[in-house]
């Protein structure tokens, strides 16, 4: 029986080699982790491994370094389908990243079953990547982007949803954890009544699937998709899940090698599911290490660092709330570790500056959410994001950093 | 933490908390809006040109202490200059806050402009700093709706 105070985050520490480093003659203080975390050595060895040991291209060679690159390669496939509980491999298909997984939808699910006057319903608080694809996909067919809107503490007004759906919906797009706010989203409410209506669901899970368990079964999601970098692993992958008759009855995507049965002038035939949608070599390390990274984060149990994670969020929220001229943004109830907050009377970005001397990285700016940000009337907020190698102490740094922000300005 | 001082002086947060030229001017004959994409920050310059000289400048937008101080620093320079000599004012405030942060600066001619020598020590706000300029540089070539952007 492990409870949270046997979170042992000194030894997880050690894993991450980058969290030695010093910044302006500081202690490297990393809060920056819904841009992208860091890697731990199990990663960044499996990178080195795998080009200085098996690099051979998959799926196509009889030698043994094909053989053994194609294993481990759909290897890192079930370690994946294993973390999100998807049924079967074949409904995990790797991707650049949450973005990919996203337009391929878009332009194969979109383009097949929205039609012109038609609608997709997406929400306020979604990342330009679940904005930008349906926008071009309406614009494409002459369809309608509908918006769920939020509250003041950044929650989704889940009455207002259930008055967007209609028989015109033919999608519903929506974030299941926001970069932006740290709001977790009813999601699988989100996806049942979607379904009564017989309207399929993609999830952005960018931000959940590092932070949160996720069992895609569970949620009844048609979609699910996340990218490895947040999660620990590399950049450059990522994954999309779909459910298997849905992926069956979607076009490709991107056309060219690997995604084909036989090929003549006359007549393609594609191949058979996840390879359908992965067309030309593809990221063969990026794919190894996200399976590393898998393995790591099943040694803590993402359980274990969503409960470790919270206990910092409301420390976090608590130390930031006490500071006067602090203004949160994103106070839902069910949240995870992301502080976004304004000072007053000085920008963001000024903000980021004076803490990155004291070695903090946080971001600033719109967090490539501007449709939010006009919803709260601000440019752009600072914005601290945890991870389970992060500490009450380095919370404590930032406190310090924002002290020191307000004696600059003042 | 010297290099943070000589970022913020004094006359740079002055600038930010009481910006100079603050204001629409309804009769301007040339206009731009800037755009930094990467943090948000906007910014409207508008030039009252006559015979080639800048009789009067304004500005208005948001963005953070150094992007509006440099804006509001900007327009106190170049108002009064003709063209060319506030074309050349943004080419020696460009060497200055892109100069490698090892050097000195030499001194030739920017008057107060020079309290942000110190941003050539922080490369990822230099484009706050030049914004206001690229901005200026737009609204010169363009009698009404230029666009700039420091990407």
């Amino acid at each position: 029986m492990t409870t949270k105070s046997s979170f042992d985050v000194e030894a997880i520490r050690k894993d991450f080699p980058i969290l030695n480093r010093e910044v302006q003659g500081n202690p490297l203080v990393y809060l920056d982790n819904a841009a992208t975390s860091q890697k731990p050595q199990s990663v960044i060895d499996k990178l080195v491994s795998y080009y200085s040991e098996i690099n051979a291209n998959v799926h196509r060679g009889v030698h043994t370094l094909s053989q053994e690159a194609t294993e481990k390669y759909e290897g890192a496939r079930s370690k994946v389908r294993n973390l999100i509980n998807a049924k079967e491999d074949a409904e995990i298909i790797f991707t650049r990243g949450t973005t990919e997984g996203i337009n391929l939808v878009a332009q194969t699910l979109g383009v097949q079953r929205v039609g012109e006057g038609d609608e997709v319903i997406i929400s306020n608080m979604e990342h330009h990547s679940n904005v930008v694809p349906w926008q071009i996909l309406c614009d494409q067919i002459g369809a309608h982007l509908r918006v769920v809107p939020i509250n003041d503490d950044g929650e989704l007004l889940m009455d207002e949803y259930e008055k967007l759906l209609s028989p015109r919906t033919k999608l519903v797009s929506i974030v299941h954890l926001s970069n932006a706010l740290g709001t977790i989203n009813p999601v699988k409410d989100i996806v049942a009544i979607a379904h009564q209506h017989g309207v399929p669901v993609l999830l952005d899970g960018a931000q959940s699937a590092p932070h949160l368990p996720v069992d895609v079964q569970d949620l009844d999601c048609d979609f699910y998709t996340f990218s490895g970098h947040k999660l620990y692993g590399p950049t450059g992958i990522g994954i999309l899940y779909g459910k298997r008759e849905l992926l069956e009855s979607m076009p490709p995507f991107q056309s060219g090698g690997d995604m084909i049965k036989s090929v003549t002038f006359e007549k393609t035939l594609y191949n058979d599911l996840p390879y359908k949608f992965e067309a030309g070599t593809p990221h063969i390390a990026g794919a190894i290490g996200l399976g590393a990274a898998v393995d790591y984060v099943n040694t803590i149990g993402l359980d274990r660092a969503a409960a470790y994670e919270h206990e910092l969020l409301e420390y976090g929220t608590e130390q930031l709330q006490a500071i006067e001229g602090l203004k949160l943004i994103g106070t839902a109830q069910h949240k995870s570790g992301v502080l976004s907050f304004l000072l007053e009377g000085i920008h963001p970005h000024d903000i980021g500056t004076v803490l990155d001397t004291q070695g903090i990285a946080i971001r600033t700016g719109h967090h490539c959410t501007q449709p939010l940000m006009q919803r709260f009337r601000i440019p752009a907020t600072a914005r601290a994001s945890l991870a389970f190698y992060n500490t009450k102490a380095e919370i404590d740094a930032l406190v310090e950093g924002i002290y020191k922000t307000f004696e600059v300005f003042s | 933490m010297s290099d943070l001082v000589d970022l913020y002086q004094e006359m740079v947060l002055d600038h930010n908390n009481r910006p100079r030229n603050f204001q629409k001017l309804e009769d301007a004959s040339n206009t731009a809006d800037g755009y930094n994409p990467l943090c948000g920050d906007q910014i409207s310059v508008y030039l009252k040109v006559e015979n080639g000289v800048i009789a009067d400048v304004g500005f208005q937008g948001v963005g953070c202490a150094i992007s509006k101080s440099s804006a509001s620093m900007m327009t106190q320079s170049v108002k009064g200059k003709t063209i060319q000599e506030a074309e050349a004012l943004f080419q020696e405030f460009h060497t200055m806050v892109t100069r490698d942060p090892g050097t000195e600066y030499k001194a030739s001619g920017l008057g107060e402009l020079e309290v942000l020598s110190g941003v050539c020590a922080f490369p990822n706000r230099i484009k706050c700093a030049s914004l206001a300029w690229h901005t200026l540089t737009a609204s010169l070539h363009n009698s009404q709706g230029g666009h700039a952007t420091t990407e």
